[in-house]
C-alpha cells in the first residue's frame, strides 16, 4: 500500500488506502470530514465554506444556508426528519447573527415510501416553519428506485437577514472573552441512539431540536457586536464546536468541566457505549464567545428565554495555546479537548 | 443514575488526592489493569496530580486481539454470504492491509450490534445468509458471548457462528508480575463482577503485591490507589475490594456458568504480548459446529505487524505511548498503526485523546 512515489506516503505511511473512498466517518462533523472538505472547497477558490454565509455586503445583510437530512429514523422523540430539516437550517442562519425570511424545500424519496409517512413528514415541515416564522417558498420531489436512498432525504435551503449591529463570526472571538452555552448537551445524539434498533436501553430523552434564532435575537438585542461569535454544536459535538472556533480566532479555550451541563441520562448512555458527551450532537442548543463587559446581559437575556433558560458560563477564550481547547477535569487536571476524530453516531441529522 | 455524581465529586476527589499525597512515602507503580480504567486516569488527568507512578495495563480487548484474527475477521468479512458483526470499537483495528471499516466501504457486509443476541437475531431474520458475530473481549463479554451461543444451538441457527478471541486476566497479570516490577495492581472490577476475586488471591500471596479489585469512576480509582498505597506502605499484601457495589468474593455463578458450558481454557496469543498458557478460551467441543474459524476457511494469513508500533511494550507497561516515536506523528487516532490507539480503552487512544504529547515535540 505504501509503494506509490507520493513524497508524502514515502514519510507518512498510511496502513492502508482507505482515503480512496469515503468512508461514514468522513460525514461525522469531526476531523475526517475537515480533511475532506480541505480536499474539496478549494476547487471554488476558497478554503473553506461556512455553514451559512452573507450573500450581500450592503444594507439588508442577506444570509444563505444550505443542508441535507438523512436522519434515521425518521421519526424520534422531539422532533423528525421535516421539523430537523427546518430548525438545522434556521439554525445555521441564526448563528451569522440572521432571522429566517424564505425556506427551500427539497425531497429524495426512495420508491415504496408509504405515502402517508411523506403527509406527516410534510405536515411537520409546514408546522416547524409557521412556528419559526419562515416561509416555504420553492421545493423540489425526486423518486428514486428501491434501494437507490434510504426511504427520504430532505434538502432545505434557507434566507435570512442578518439582525442590525450583529456580527457574531468564527474568526472573532477575542482573549477574554466568556464562553457561554445555552443549554445541556448530548441529548439529540443520545435520543436518535436510544432509538436505533437493537441498542437495548430504554430512555426518556428527547431531541433538543428547536429553532435559535429567537435566542439569538435577544442576545444580539442586549449585547449587540459584543457577541463575538455563535456555533450550533451539531455533528462532532461541543467539543468539534469549540476547536473550530478556537482556530478560526486563533485563540486558546479553557473550559471547566463541572460547569458543562450534561444530562444525567445522556452521561450514563455515554458511559454505557464509550462516547463522549461533548462529541455528541446537539439541535438545539448554540454556544458563543461573548465579549466579558457584555457577558451577565447575554446571559440574563438568555435565561429569558425557554431555549436559553439553563445557559451559563463554562469557560473563558484565552491568548495561550490558540486553536486548542483544554479543560479543567473534575479532580483539578487539565487536558485536551479534541475534535471528534472519525465516525461516532451515523445519520443523527 | 446518581452514581454519576456521588463518585465525581470534585471536593471528595481532591480531599482523596491530599489523602495519598500524605500516605505515599515512595514513588510506588502502580498497575491499573484495565482499560477503562486507564481511560479515566488520562481523561481526568489523576496521574499527573498523585506522587505514583500509574502504569498502564493490558485490559484493552481490542488491542490484545491477534493480528491473524483480525485478518481472518477481514477475509471472512469479505465473503459476499456473510454478515459480519461486531462491537463498534473492533471495526477500526488495523489488520495487516486494512480495517473492517474500510472493509465495509468496499462492500462487505459489517455491522455494529450492541449485543451478541442481536447477531443471533440477525441470523434468525436473515436465513439466507451467514451471520458471524466476533466474539472477542475479558471475561466481561465471555458471559454474553456464550448465551449467544446457547441462544443459537437452542434454535438450531445453522447459519450463526462465532469468530472467538477471547482472553482471560489472571494468566496475564501473573505474566506481568514475572516480568515487570509494578508494586501494586488495580484489579478490573467489571472482570471481577463476573469472576469474582478469588483467583487473584494466590497471585497475591506468590508475588507478594497488593491487589485491589477497583471501579472505574474518579473516586474509585482515587480510592483504589489509597487502598493499594495504604498495603504498600504497611508491607501488606492482599486482595482488597474497593469495588464492592458490584463485585463479590465468588463473582456471578450464572455468567461463570455460562461460560464454564460453551468454552474451554486454552492457550492464547496477545497481541503485542505473544503466547501466555492457559489465558484463553475457545469453544467446547460441543459447540465447535458454531466456530466461523472452521466454517470459513481462510488462507495467506500472515501476523506481520508495523515495525513502527511499540504495542507491546505498552500492553505490558514497560513503556508509554510518550517513548514511542510513532505516537502523535506516523500514529494517530486518524491513523493507526496499532490496536492501542484505536480503542477508547486503548491506552495510546487515551493519552491522544487527552492531548498528552511527547516532550520533543510539544
Amino acid at each position: 500500500m505504501t509503494t506509490r512515489s507520493d513524497p508524502i506516503a514515502a514519510t507518512c505511511p498510511a496502513p492502508f488506502a482507505e482515503t480512496e473512498r469515503v468512508l461514514l466517518g468522513h460525514g461525522s462533523g469531526g476531523q475526517l470530514m475537515a480533511e475532506l472538505l480541505a480536499d474539496l472547497t478549494p476547487r471554488f477558490g476558497v478554503p473553506v465554506l461556512e455553514d451559512a454565509a452573507l450573500v450581500t455586503t450592503g444594507s439588508p445583510e442577506v444570509v444563505m444556508s444550505t443542508d441535507g437530512f438523512v436522519v434515521t429514523p425518521r421519526f424520534f422523540p422531539g422532533g423528525d426528519i421535516g421539523s430537523l430539516a427546518v430548525h438545522g437550517t434556521v439554525n445555521d442562519l441564526a448563528m451569522m447573527g440572521a432571522v429566517p425570511i424564505a425556506l427551500s424545500l427539497a425531497y429524495i424519496v426512495e420508491e415504496g415510501l408509504p405515502l402517508e409517512e411523506l403527509r406527516r413528514v410534510t405536515s411537520s415541515v409546514a408546522e416547524a416553519a409557521r412556528a419559526c416564522g419562515v416561509r416555504i417558498v420553492t421545493g423540489d420531489t425526486k423518486v428514486v428506485g428501491k434501494g437507490a436512498a434510504d426511504g427520504l432525504y430532505v434538502t432545505t435551503t434557507g434566507i435570512g437577514i442578518r439582525l442590525p449591529g450583529a456580527a457574531p463570526a468564527a474568526a472573532n472571538g477575542r482573549p477574554g472573552d466568556v464562553v457561554l452555552l445555552s443549554g445541556p448537551i448530548g441529548l439529540h445524539g443520545v435520543t436518535i441512539l436510544s432509538t436505533r434498533e437493537g441498542l437495548g436501553f430504554e430512555s426518556e430523552l428527547t431531541s433538543d431540536s428547536r429553532p435559535l434564532h429567537g435566542l439569538v435575537t435577544a442576545m444580539i438585542t442586549a449585547a449587540g457586536c459584543g457577541v463575538h461569535t455563535l456555533r450550533d454544536p451539531t455533528r462532532g459535538g461541543l467539543a468539534s464546536a469549540l476547536n473550530e472556533l478556537a482556530a478560526a480566532s486563533r485563540v486558546g479555550v479553557e473550559l471547566e468541566e463541572s460547569a458543562i451541563p450534561v444530562p444525567a441520562q445522556v452521561a450514563a448512555a455515554c458511559d454505557l457505549l464509550g462516547l463522549d458527551p461533548l462529541h455528541v450532537a446537539n439541535e438545539g442548543c448554540l454556544v458563543a464567545f461573548v465579549d466579558p463587559a457584555e457577558a451577565n446581559a447575554v446571559l440574563a437575556a438568555m435565561r429569558e428565554r425557554p431555549e436559553g433558560a439553563a445557559a451559563r458560563r463554562i469557560g473563558v477564550v484565552v491568548a495561550d495555546h490558540p486553536g486548542r481547547v483544554t479543560v479543567r477535569t473534575l479532580v483539578g487536571s487539565w487536558r485536551v479537548v479534541d475534535m471528534l476524530v472519525g465516525e461516532q453516531l451515523p445519520r443523527i441529522c | 443514575m446518581r452514581y454519576l455524581d456521588e463518585y465525581r465529586d470534585p471536593v471528595l476527589a481532591r480531599r482523596l488526592i491530599a489523602e495519598i499525597r500524605a500516605a505515599a512515602t515512595r514513588p510506588w507503580s502502580i498497575m491499573e489493569v484495565c482499560g477503562g480504567q486507564t481511560h479515566t486516569i488520562v481523561r481526568q488527568g489523576i496521574d499527573e496530580l498523585i506522587p505514583v507512578r500509574m502504569v498502564h495495563g493490558p485490559g484493552c480487548p481490542v488491542c490484545v486481539t491477534p493480528l491473524a484474527t483480525i485478518d481472518r475477521a477481514l477475509a471472512i468479512a469479505a465473503r459476499p454470504e456473510v454478515i459480519f458483526t461486531s462491537f463498534g470499537d473492533m471495526l477500526r483495528v488495523p489488520g495487516s492491509g486494512s480495517d473492517l471499516l474500510s472493509a465495509k466501504a468496499r462492500g462487505a457486509d459489517v455491522r455494529v450490534v450492541y449485543s451478541p443476541l442481536d447477531a443471533v437475531r440477525l441470523a434468525g431474520t436473515h436465513p439466507d445468509r451467514q451471520v458471524v458475530f466476533f466474539a472477542v473481549g475479558f471475561e466481561t463479554t465471555a458471559p454474553a458471548n456464550a448465551m449467544a451461543v446457547l441462544r443459537a444451538a437452542e434454535e438450531r441457527l445453522a447459519n450463526f457462528s462465532v469468530l472467538v478471541s477471547h482472553v482471560l486476566v489472571p494468566p496475564a497479570m501473573a505474566a506481568i508480575m514475572e516480568s515487570a516490577s509494578v508494586d501494586a495492581f488495580l484489579a478490573a472490577g467489571h472482570v471481577c463482577a463476573v469472576m469474582g476475586w478469588t483467583e487473584y488471591e494466590p497471585l497475591a500471596v506468590r508475588y507478594r503485591v497488593p491487589i485491589v479489585v477497583t471501579g472505574f469512576e474518579p473516586l474509585d480509582l482515587l480510592e483504589g490507589i489509597l487502598m493499594a498505597v495504604r498495603q504498600l506502605e504497611e508491607e501488606r499484601f492482599g486482595v482488597e475490594n474497593q469495588y464492592a457495589r458490584a463485585v463479590r468474593r465468588t463473582g456471578n455463578t450464572f455468567a461463570q456458568d455460562a461460560i464454564r458450558r460453551v468454552f474451554r481454557v486454552s492457550d492464547q496469543t496477545w497481541r503485542g504480548i505473544g503466547e501466555i498458557p492457559a489465558s484463553g478460551l475457545v469453544l467446547a467441543p460441543e459447540f465447535a459446529a458454531f466456530d466461523a474459524a472452521e466454517r470459513f476457511t481462510v488462507g495467506g494469513l500472515s501476523a506481520d505487524e508495523h515495525p513502527g508500533c511499540i504495542a507491546g511494550e505498552i500492553l505490558r507497561g514497560t513503556l508509554t505511548p510518550l517513548d514511542c516515536a510513532s505516537y502523535g506523528t506516523l500514529c494517530t487516532p486518524r491513523r493507526p498503526l496499532g490496536a492501542p490507539m484505536v480503542s477508547a480503552e486503548g491506552t495510546c487512544a487515551a493519552y491522544h485523546n487527552a492531548g498528552r504529547t511527547r516532550q520533543e515535540t510539544s
